[in-house]
């Protein structure tokens, strides 16, 4: 009596869940390249899992009945890890809207990929977009920061070299003119011979002679 | 550079003349202003333009029968006369000062582009400061799905150049704005350059020991790391075997002829930077393309993950082909060759940029290595950026265009000004596409042009002979016989041929450019296109007013002499006419 009611069954979710099916959606899992060694085997357990992990995001959807485990069906697993779901009302007769289940899977996309160790790239949704975490970006562009200080370093610098620059051709000017007072006082007393005041031939120092420069100290020797 | 003969004489209208401290500040100067943007950001991208090893064989050829003799040419006249570079014209000859004048107009030309480099040098460096660096990931898209498809296409590196840093326009008509963050880091980039001149070659001969070595030793680390890279020997084997077509084009000469004023013989070190960059990024591109296609079949098939090595792609590629060639047909599976990557992975002004920050990405520490990096290069372009600064304001302090009473200060702001506010044009949407215009046109054909008459000049003008007592006197040694053969007849001639050739290119063959364009159809290629009638006129006057000085002040020194002498004539003939009138 209950046979041909069990064939029925199984022949309704056939129906409800196959590739391309309306409202079905494919699931690829990569769990050997997000996990490597530690990867584990995908058993009837690890689908029980994942059916109820979407269960769980159906019934976190306001003003939705109670999605049972049994109303998610799974069918075409294949070694890849990949495999199609659907989603069932509890009459089972009709598979819920696509959008619906889109959007639920979306709320809770983190639990769902925490649920089996993996990440959005290695749990796959097809046709169910992942939001990528928004990138963490400071108020300010550190290279404004930076920009400021190098700026500002600059602008100090010029400054002083400009100052400096002003200082120095201010006690250029001021020099010769306080040498020339000092010539002026001492002309009175200075002897004279041959009109060549004294002074400068008995000074120490001397002067030079640029007869006698040799080329070698104008030019950078080679 | 053209410019060098300022190394010879040193500030001009003060009664004692700087010198330098000692031979070694004098050669690491040499180097230094020889060294720089042009090795590591201009010599890769010709190199590339040309096919690799193809172009060393015109750079060599430029560099022994052009490039040394003329360097000895400028350093010994520059020597001898000890005259800015407008005076040594002038002393040599009147009718030749157009070449000194000339020159001025091409240091300015090229310092306005060649401090546009050193922004976006600058810009690179201010980005070096986060980790991760900026242009390792791909900015989000609006409604945060996925990346930004226009990164998506061409990669994260080429995306952070032509979008977040140029901001780049599709064609060179469309200017667009000015992008505020060029700008604020050109501002600061003039305000160093101005920096470093007020004092000139008294601050920089110390400063040069730093900035001529350091990049020397980047450099090296950069090579040896390239080199243990897997894929360098591929790489390095295909860069160095030359495509020998390209040889016949003109413009390959021209190139590598205008390279030496850009880069003395020190060119190597850029382009085996070049070599160590190139191949890993390619062979590390190679192997991305080669795993998305192999996940585009395990997917499609559903075969078990990591079950088809690289390896066997092909063949499993051809099995599957073979049985299933619809399904096959309906993945977008590209052709992955080495060579595609090695040839297309950047070009133009760019590729320095797009190379060194893709090597950098690679590298453990990459914050560290990429301050370090652009640190380097920064100073390296400011150290010839001051000798092009140098080639500008010397002639307008020789010209005695400012009265006496204004400080040197005031004028090297006062150029520096100019120079900036010309300079923000580079800064516009477009912009890039004018630099490689300034680059191409504005310095090329005018260099060789003074360079022809700069050897002439010394030679014919001034005297062989004369010229060689002078180096005598000077180094103790008479020139031997291949610098006289080169100076009286080779070089010369080289130039003339290259000028005459490229005359005739330039008039068969209109020029183009390469846009980046995302709305291309084979996206991220470039699309090639032609300059519009406007730009075109542009490009020919960038090459050819500056030489137009030579012929104009020899004409301006005729028409002085024969008025002189028609005043003189006038002079005597009212004088015999007095003296008849008293006889």
């Amino acid at each position: 009596m209950l046979w041909p009611l069990f064939f029925l069954m199984t022949a309704i979710h056939a129906e409800l869940c196959q590739p391309d099916a309306e409202n079905a959606f494919k699931v690829r899992l990569s769990i050997r390249t997000a996990l490597g060694d530690k990867a584990y085997v995908w058993d009837t357990n690890e689908e029980y899992l994942f059916r109820a992990m979407v269960a769980f995001s159906m019934r976190k959807v306001p003003n939705r009945g109670a999605t049972e485990i049994s109303h998610v069906l799974l069918c075409n697993v294949t070694q890849r890890v990949s495999f199609w779901f659907v989603v069932t009302d509890p009459s089972k007769n009709h598979t819920l809207p696509a959008v619906e289940v889109q959007s639920a899977i979306r709320m809770n996309r983190n639990r769902i990929n925490n649920a089996f160790s993996l990440n959005d790239h290695t749990l796959e949704f097809l046709k169910i977009p992942s939001t990528f975490a928004p990138p963490m970006e400071p108020s300010v562009p550190i290279w404004i920061i930076i920009f400021g200080v190098i700026f500002c370093i600059v602008i100090v610098a010029v400054t002083l070299l400009i100052l400096s620059g002003i200082r120095q051709h201010r006690r250029n000017t001021k020099g010769p003119s306080g040498v020339d007072d000092t010539e002026d006082k001492c002309e009175n007393t200075i002897a004279v011979e041959n009109g060549i005041p004294c002074d400068p031939l008995d000074t120490k120092g001397g002067h030079i002679n640029e007869v006698f420069l040799t080329e070698e100290e104008r030019l950078t020797p080679l | 550079m053209a410019q060098v003969s300022e190394l010879g004489q040193l500030e001009d209208g003060e009664d004692e003349r700087p010198k330098w401290d000692n031979k070694v500040q004098y050669l690491l100067s040499c180097i230094g202003f020889a060294v720089g943007l042009g090795n590591i950001w201009r010599f890769p991208y010709l190199c590339q333009t040309y096919g690799g090893g193809a172009f060393l064989i015109p750079y060599f050829i430029a560099l022994v029968f052009e490039g040394i003799p003329l360097f000895h040419i400028e350093l010994a006249i520059g020597q001898r006369l000890r005259r800015g570079s407008l005076g040594v014209w002038m002393a040599i000859s009147p009718y030749l000062g157009g070449v000194g004048l000339g020159c001025f107009t091409v240091s300015f030309l090229v310092s306005l582009y060649y401090n546009t480099v050193l922004v976006w040098v600058l810009w690179f460096f201010l980005n070096s400061f986060q980790h991760p660096l900026p242009w390792s990931t791909c900015p989000l898209d609006l409604n945060r799905t996925g990346f930004v498809p226009e990164c998506q296409g061409s990669g994260t590196v080429s995306y952070f150049w032509y979008r977040q840093t140029l901001n780049i326009s599709a064609d060179i008509s469309d200017s667009g704005t000015f992008q505020w963050w060029l700008f604020l880091c050109m501002v600061a980039c003039w305000a160093i350059v101005y920096l470093c001149v007020i004092r000139g070659i008294e601050s920089t001969g110390k400063a040069i020991y730093f900035t001529a070595l350091f990049p020397y030793l980047v450099l090296t680390i950069f090579l040896v790391r390239g080199l243990t890279l897997p894929g360098a020997a591929e790489g390095l084997t295909y860069l160095f075997t030359p495509k020998m077509q390209t040889l016949q084009n003109p413009r390959v000469w021209l190139d590598a002829a205008t390279q030496i004023f850009f880069s003395l013989s020190l060119a190597f070190g850029g382009h085996i930077a070049f070599a160590s960059y190139n191949p890993p990024s390619a062979v590390s591109a190679l192997l991305f393309c080669l795993c998305r296609n192999i996940l585009s079949l395990i997917n499609e098939f559903d075969f078990p993950e990591q079950s088809i090595p690289r390896d066997d792609y092909p063949t499993v590629l051809l099995h599957l082909n073979a049985t299933q060639p619809e399904r096959v047909a309906r993945l977008p599976l590209k052709a992955c060759h080495l060579e595609d990557f090695l040839d297309k992975s950047a070009s133009g002004p760019g590729l320095a940029f797009i190379i060194f920050t893709e090597a950098v990405l690679n590298m453990p520490g990459a914050t560290g290595w990429a301050i370090l990096f652009f640190g380097m290069l920064f100073t390296l372009g400011l150290s010839s950026m001051f000798g092009n600064m140098e080639g500008v304001i010397t002639p307008l302090l020789d010209m005695g265009i400012l009265p006496k009473g204004i400080p040197k200060e005031a004028l090297t702001g006062l150029v520096c000004l100019m120079c900036f506010l010309s300079a923000t044009c580079f800064t516009l949407q477009s912009g890039s596409y004018w630099l490689e215009i300034f680059d191409n046109f504005a310095a090329s054909l005018n260099l060789i042009i003074f360079a022809f008459f700069e050897v002439v000049g010394v030679i014919y003008v001034y005297g062989m002979k004369r010229f060689c007592d002078d180096i005598e006197w000077m180094t103790g040694q008479r020139p031997g016989l291949y610098w006289r053969m080169t100076w009286y007849v080779v070089s010369p001639l080289l130039l003339l041929s290259i000028f005459l050739a490229y005359i005739i290119l330039l008039a068969h063959k209109a020029p183009s450019y390469k846009a980046w364009n995302p709305q291309y159809e084979q996206f991220p290629l470039k699309q090639e296109k032609l300059y519009p009638g406007w730009v075109q006129v542009i490009c020919v006057l960038l090459s050819f007013l500056p030489s137009l000085w030579v012929p104009g002040v020899a004409l301006a020194q005729l028409l002085c002499r024969q008025r002189q002498k028609w005043k003189d004539a006038q002079l005597e003939s009212g004088l015999k006419l007095q003296n008849g009138r008293h006889c």
